[in-house]
């Protein structure tokens, strides 16, 4: 019963989502009303769609093929979202979050255009449905029940998941917003200010998701998969990184949009582009056309349903641009030389960056569709093109964060120019501690501590003034500081981390004991030992240093029956940045066999994460700031217009 | 100060240069690091470069995985031909004699393919989009 009902409110949601879009035309007053039962429906067929998980109703197929009896409860519910169909069903269900979210706040849209726009996401919506119900139905039943399902995926059952899916889908489905305000603005022809200063905490938002969502995506990787990378310039992660790049982008245009009314038509195209790519995303990951370690779907006939969907959203979104974009007045004037010209310059590198992207994972795909051969673009190719792309933007956003502060004697101001020289010392120097220097760490630190000192001051200062609740402390902190710092962290891991890493393969047999850097690893013994779900080989290892035992090790090689695969579980010591993989055994007999072990230490790899997270947190307190009513101009506390913006016109 | 439009003259010639050097960089990089895919048959055919990166696609053949002691050597084949394969590391969870797998790394000129990466199947549901091309 409770698959039919689920069914049921889909259809029931379908309805609900073509009066939403179709109203707003003739009858704009039931659009707020149809957004919230929208958001009702969807979630009473997401529920029944976890409760046939859960109960483990193995009469519907798609419980049948992503569970099974012996999953622990809390892997059955995430099946909700691990699969083919279940995730597109969260997909909709993140789009009319969004939507009832907006409805409730569309403070700076007017009534009507509010009303148009939740008139575009209605139809977003409605395609998506359609798609749920007709193609991918979640709650399809089989003829004949079955007695125990195939289980989850084992590189998925893990806390990793529960987490990482959810918060990409929240992201891609957020980036609808900017698309439907971008088409709004288009349909509508007037880009106002309104505009401008709406999309920014909407784009923010669904860009914090993303952002969270590709790093615990990354973390994932680094722990579950054994290989001790962070990132593969794998087809799927980049599906997932260019609406983040894109959305950057946007971010850093739309404050120019707002104050100045430049770049109108860029911020236009950058939304539209933003969804388009995490449409194409959700069309390379779902579709299985991809040579890659992620796809674990093989339908191409969904795939092309699809294919269809993005092809029609991007087309007609795309047509509309090109038929009102030009009609846009130019906009406000700036100065050649101006913290705009650097937004601009930053946001189109984020822009082309994603274009060389988009062209590495999608020309092997058109290669192979057009039958000319099989290729695919190796990693050096996205490192080669992405490092040269980013370094000069990060350097000139450096000098935007300080710009307007740049005049000599405000308050707590640090100079450019000062700024440059630490940076510098500090980028040359500090490679040396590691032992070697290299240039290209040399150059990697130096970039992050030029991005940090140019907006720690900021952060710094910007807290002073304000006294009274820890939350006015935190509405006067700049938000872009906060993630810029991010990004210097990040940037510290990176290089770091590829450029001193320590890395044996070995094998190894119980009681010996290997050296890596200023550790030493005696493998005790390798014992048996079963999980819920699997049956585990678990070794006990020492880490010892300067003769001294730090703490035991326990990597792990499960073997998980329901589905005949053989996982790894990693040991990782955070702090230490250890990262310890237990390969296959070799030999006639358990008790003597060789072991393979792959140890690696990656200096300072968790502040790759951390730097992830500060940006996350960086992208919140800017939505604070503009809750608690302030302007959210991105560079800390200075006055919002007047001072600067002028210069060289 | 400059006035308007010699300004807006320098703005789009200076941009017009930085977009033609970006374009350059990327398709240099694009056209260096373009990996190739064959198939045993090809490689015995003589169709692959010798000392250059590729990729190779196929089944691992039964009996032919030698992992004791040293380095795991396997051999990887198609329905005519295989290829010896010896990679220094930890093979993936999925590899397995009989399963997909796909290499990468180069040839020398006695045959051997010295693989630097090793990708099995994904899981049981998953072929390596080489694979599912291949007619049985």
């Amino acid at each position: 019963m409770i698959p039919e009902f689920g069914r049921f409110a889909l259809a029931l949601a379908l309805c609900v989502a073509l009066a939403q879009s179709v109203a707003a035309w003739r009858f704009p007053r039931i659009t707020r009303a149809a957004a919230f039962a929208q958001t009702l429906c969807i979630a009473v067929a997401f529920l029944c769609l976890i409760c046939a998980l859960v109960s483990n109703d193995f009469s519907v197929d798609y419980v049948v093929r992503h569970s099974n009896t012996r999953l622990p409860p809390v892997y059955r519910a995430a099946a909700a979202w691990s699969g083919h169909e279940g995730s597109l069903l969260f997909w909709v269900f993140a789009l009319s979050l969004w939507t009832a979210a907006f409805r409730a706040f569309s403070k700076p849209f007017s009534d009507e255009a509010a009303d148009r726009i939740a008139s575009v996401l209605g139809a977003i919506s409605a395609g998506l449905l359609l798609m749920l119900i007709f193609i991918f139905n979640p709650f399809e039943r089989l003829s004949s029940e079955i007695i125990e399902g195939a289980g989850l995926n084992p590189l998925l059952q893990d806390p990793g998941l529960i987490l990482h899916p959810p918060m990409l889908f929240m992201g891609y489905s957020g980036l609808a917003l900017p698309f439907a305000f971008a088409v709004e603005a288009l349909l509508s022809g007037r880009p106002d200010i309104a505009w401008a200063r709406g999309s920014r905490p909407w784009t923010i938002a669904a860009w914090v998701f993303l952002t969270l969502g590709i790093a615990l995506g990354s973390f994932w990787a680094y722990y579950e998969l054994g290989w001790g990378g962070w990132w593969f310039w794998d087809p799927v992660e980049n599906a997932s990184f260019m609406p983040w790049l894109a959305a950057t982008a946007l971010i850093h245009a739309l404050p120019v949009a707002e104050k100045r009314g430049a770049f109108r038509a860029w911020c236009l195209f950058l939304g539209i582009i933003a969804f388009g790519l995490s449409l194409i995303g959700a069309f390379l990951v779902r579709s299985g056309v991809l040579i890659s370690v992620h796809s674990f779907f093989n339908a191409p006939q969904r795939g092309a349903s699809l294919l269809v969907f993005l092809t029609f959203v991007i087309g007609v979104s795309l047509a509309l641009f090109a038929w009102r974009a030009p009609r846009l007045s130019p906009g406000g004037r700036f100065g050649l030389v101006s913290r705009e010209t650097f937004l601009l310059a930053g946001s189109a590198s984020l822009a082309v960056a994603c274009a060389s992207i988009l062209l590495g994972t999608l020309y092997p795909l058109l290669i192979d569709a057009l039958d000319l051969g099989k290729l695919s673009v190796g990693p050096p190719y996205f490192e080669t093109v992405f490092a040269p792309l980013m370094i000069p933007a990060l350097f000139l956003a450096g000098f935007a964060a300080c710009w307007k502060r740049a005049s000599p004697g405000a308050p707590g101001s640090m100079m450019p120019r000062r700024a440059a020289f630490f940076a510098l010392a500090s980028g040359l120097v500090s490679p040396a501690v590691f032992g070697v220097w290299k240039p290209l760490p040399a150059l990697g630190l130096t970039l992050a501590a030029w991005l940090a000192l140019t907006c720690v001051p900021a952060i710094w200062r910007a807290k002073r003034p304000r006294r009274e609740s820890a939350f006015r402390g935190l509405s006067g902190i700049s938000g872009m500081s906060v993630a810029h710092l991010g990004v210097a962290v990040f940037i510290a891991g990176v290089t770091l981390s590829n450029g001193y890493p320590e890395e044996k393969n070995i094998r190894i047999a119980a009681g010996e004991t290997v050296r890596l850097a200023d550790y030493a690893f005696r493998l005790n013994a390798i014992r048996r030992e079963d999980g819920p779900n699997y049956q585990a080989f678990i070794a006990d290892i020492d880490l010892i240093r300067d003769g001294q035992m730090q703490r035991k090790l326990f990597p792990e090689k499960r073997f998980y029956p329901a589905s005949g695969l053989t996982m790894t579980e990693t040991a990782i010591d955070f702090g230490r940045n250890l990262h310890v993989a237990l390969g296959e055994p070799a030999g006639q007999t358990f008790s003597e066999s060789v072991w393979a072990l792959r140890i690696s230490i990656k200096p300072f790899v968790n502040w790759i994460w951390g730097g992830c997270a500060l940006m996350a947190l960086g992208g919140l307190v800017s939505l604070f700031r503009r809750h608690s009513g302030e302007d959210s101009g991105n560079a800390g506390n200075s006055p919002p217009e007047s001072t600067s913006l002028e210069r060289g016109a | 100060m400059m006035d308007a439009r010699r300004e807006k003259q320098l703005l789009f010639f200076g941009g017009l240069c930085v977009l033609a050097l970006i374009a350059a960089l990327i398709f240099n990089a694009f056209r260096n690091n373009l990996l190739y895919f064959f198939s045993p048959s090809q490689i015995a055919a003589g169709k692959a470069p010798i000392g250059k990166t590729f990729r190779i696609g196929g089944h691992v053949k039964k009996n032919s995985l030698r992992s004791a002691g040293s380095a795991p050597r396997f051999e990887i084949a198609d329905d005519k031909h295989s290829l010896p394969v010896v990679y220094d590391g930890i093979l993936p969870d999925l590899f397995g004699e009989g399963g997909g797998a796909v290499v990468q790394g180069q040839i020398d000129a006695r045959g051997v393919f010295t693989a630097s990466e090793v990708l099995a199947r994904h899981d049981e549901r998953y072929m390596p989009m080489e694979r599912s091309h291949e007619k049985p």
